[in-house]
């Protein structure tokens, strides 16, 4: 186990190190250097500008110029945002806790759903259930999903009135700090009535559309590995043995069937990153997509290269994890060359 | 016995490769149905010159903001009403077909033809240039596809040409990975030593010998490669790193028409809605073309 462990680890060297490679690129690539476009700024000097050069250590070689930005990843250092002038890493801790909540509430709504619908399609296979869902799923797989957003504000918020239309709380009734990051509990922590409530009913049309792929991929997974199941020996046995239908299918197959499923759901923590960049647009949610999206339209080419620094560090080690874990229930993966 | 040997002849001619995916696909209803709905946007891409009844780009005077037929005040001259500047949506939306499907179109041929060659090239020479390819296509699948999409426009500018750029190389790992592994598979099989040993160079021996063999995947792949290029480009063109306006690509129009969507909510909708159903076409297609060349999945 534990040479797999090391095995799994040493192979994530060379991708971050390639990582930190294209990231410093980037910001070489993009036109505009970010000296000279402050040669336009009144009362700027040559001499200034060279100081100014001096001081981001763009006047060194580049390779030198890449071991620092190595050197200052490695001590936490992601670069300093040119329009807000804080450090990158706080920008986005200060961020992150509202895409976590959001993917959160997203995989529960996809699970919750996806899992019993996957469950009673396999189990009626070829009924009207079946197909229907598979329909839906098949629909929700190909959903554009900003389009899903703004079509669920029209009804849901607009028409209905049920949902507020944007952003994480009411701010003309609630105010409260910010102890977690995470408007669940920080609402509760408030004491405010109805300030959790407020929480909820924001996080509700956002968690959908951001969970409505996720909850298609589910579905149509665990049917067909529920399908598979269905076919072992072990279990006929289990039917043979006499025991209920429920608990044939909750027990014995559903638990064998879910772990690729729960795989495949860890493994798609990149998708749903994707996914939040264009729900935290459509619905102001104040977390990294979003911030990302903006860093892009201000020029902010910084804050552009720590964030995606960042999210793909967390992708890598998300994905990690799941590999570990994997390797943890199936030995036959742990041993594999 | 002459009456043994009629039937044992008729039993023996299967049917030709051909006939026979056309046979295990045309089972699938849905995917005969996406199948025919894949031909008719195809053709109504094709000829939106001939059908579209209105310049797509044309800003008719007076005639903003048209509701579409079903609704009262719409104006017979167009069908799906008009935008806010006053161009035809009917029109438009065809115009957008084209736009679409040529983006999905050339991402899946750059993507597969790139991919294959990485692919080949990798699970033929193993050793360093293996590492090096798996390694880099790791890299791009371990950033997000749409903020790698994001990263490399930002680099290189938001234009139509520069989106089929980044989604080509968002959707390259997925074609390298699958053509290494069905080509690592199919090189240690008898076959492919028997060609090595008749003396065929590696380049013939890949791309002759090995490649037919690992089409249908692939194939999958390529399919359900095109719908995913699809809502990605109109993705980015929603968030304004695609085409620009006044283009009319599906995505793009969406986000041209956000202020309009409460009090002209169809000039926001059926932009979507033609995604939707395009892609949702593709992948009913796929999904059949899936279970017809798989035969593992063929059962289920």
């Amino acid at each position: 186990m534990i040479w797999f462990l090391l095995r799994r680890l040493a192979l994530t060297v060379p991708t971050f190190i390639m990582l930190m490679f294209v990231t410093f690129m980037m910001i070489r690539l993009v036109p505009g250097d970010p000296i000279e476009v402050r040669r336009g700024e009144r009362g700027i000097t040559p001499e200034r500008l060279e100081q100014l050069r001096h001081e981001m250590g763009l006047d060194q070689p580049i390779w030198k110029q890449f071991l620092d930005y190595v050197w200052g990843l490695l001590h936490g250092d992601f670069g300093t945002s040119i329009v807000s002038k804080t450090p990158i890493l706080h920008e986005f801790l200060t961020l992150f806790p509202a895409t976590l909540e959001l993917t959160f509430c997203a995989m529960l709504f996809a699970g919750l759903i996806g899992v019993p619908a996957g469950v009673l399609a396999a189990v009626k296979r070829g009924s009207v259930y079946d197909q229907t869902l598979m329909g839906v799923a098949l629909t929700g797989y190909s959903m554009p999903i900003f389009w899903w957003g703004l079509i669920l504000i029209l009804v849901m918020s607009n028409t209905l009135g049920l949902t507020p239309v944007s952003g994480r709380v009411d701010l003309i009734k609630f105010y409260y700090q910010p102890v977690t990051g995470f408007a669940l509990i920080d609402s509760v922590l408030s004491g405010q009535k109805g300030a959790f409530g407020d929480a909820v009913r924001h996080l509700i049309l956002p968690s959908i559309v951001l969970g409505t792929v996720p909850l298609a991929v589910i579905a149509r997974m665990t049917r067909s590995s529920m399908l598979e199941v269905l076919e072992e020996d072990y279990v006929r046995t289990a039917r043979a043995k006499g025991l209920s239908v429920r608990r044939v299918i909750g027990l014995h197959a559903l638990r064998n069937a879910l772990i690729p499923v729960v795989t495949s759901i860890g493994l798609q923590v990149g998708t749903l990153l994707a996914g939040a960049v264009l729900t935290e647009t459509i619905f102001s949610w104040p977390g990294v997509g979003k911030w990302l999206i903006e860093s892009i339209s201000r020029r902010d080419y910084p804050a552009l290269q720590g964030g995606i620094m960042l999210i793909a560090a967390c992708v890598i080690v998300v994905n990690l994890i799941v590999d570990l874990l994997y390797g943890l229930i199936n030995p036959r993966i742990r041993h594999a060359k | 016995m002459p009456s043994d040997t009629v039937i044992a002849s008729a039993a023996a001619a299967p049917p030709g490769p051909v006939r026979a995916f056309w046979n295990a696909f045309s089972e699938n209803r849905g995917a005969v149905i996406g199948l025919f709905a894949v031909l008719l946007i195809c053709v109504v891409a094709a000829l939106a010159p001939l059908l579209a009844p209105h310049d797509p780009l044309e800003q008719v005077k007076g005639a903003t903001k048209l509701p579409p037929f079903w609704v009262e005040g719409a104006d017979p001259r167009f069908w799906l009403g008009t935008d806010a500047v006053g161009r035809d949506m009917l029109s438009r939306l065809m115009f957008g077909a084209r736009i679409s499907l040529f983006i999905g179109l050339s991402v899946m041929v750059v993507s597969m033809v790139v991919g294959v060659a990485l692919g080949l090239a990798a699970a033929w020479y193993g050793g360093l240039i293996d590492v090096l390819i798996i390694r880099i296509m790791d890299l791009i699948m371990a950033i997000p596809s749409l903020v790698l999409a994001i990263l490399i426009i930002a680099m290189i500018g938001p234009s139509l040409s520069n989106t089929i750029i980044a989604v080509t190389i968002v959707y390259l790992p997925r074609y390298v990975r699958l053509v290494r592994a069905s080509a690592l598979a199919e090189l240690s099989k008898d076959y492919v030593t028997a060609a090595k040993v008749a003396g065929v160079g590696p380049f013939r021996l890949m791309t002759v010998t090995v490649l037919p063999n690992c089409l249908a995947p692939l194939i999958v792949q390529a399919a359900l490669g095109v719908s995913d290029a699809i809502l990605e480009a109109a993705g980015l063109g929603f968030l304004g790193l695609g085409a620009q306006p006044p283009t009319p690509e599906w995505g793009a129009m969406l986000a041209d028409t956000r202020d309009l969507m409460l009090s002209h909510p169809w000039v926001m909708a059926l932009p979507g809605l033609c995604i939707l159903l395009t892609v949702m076409a593709i992948n009913l297609m796929g999904d059949g073309l899936r279970d017809a060349l798989d035969p593992r999945l063929r059962k289920s």
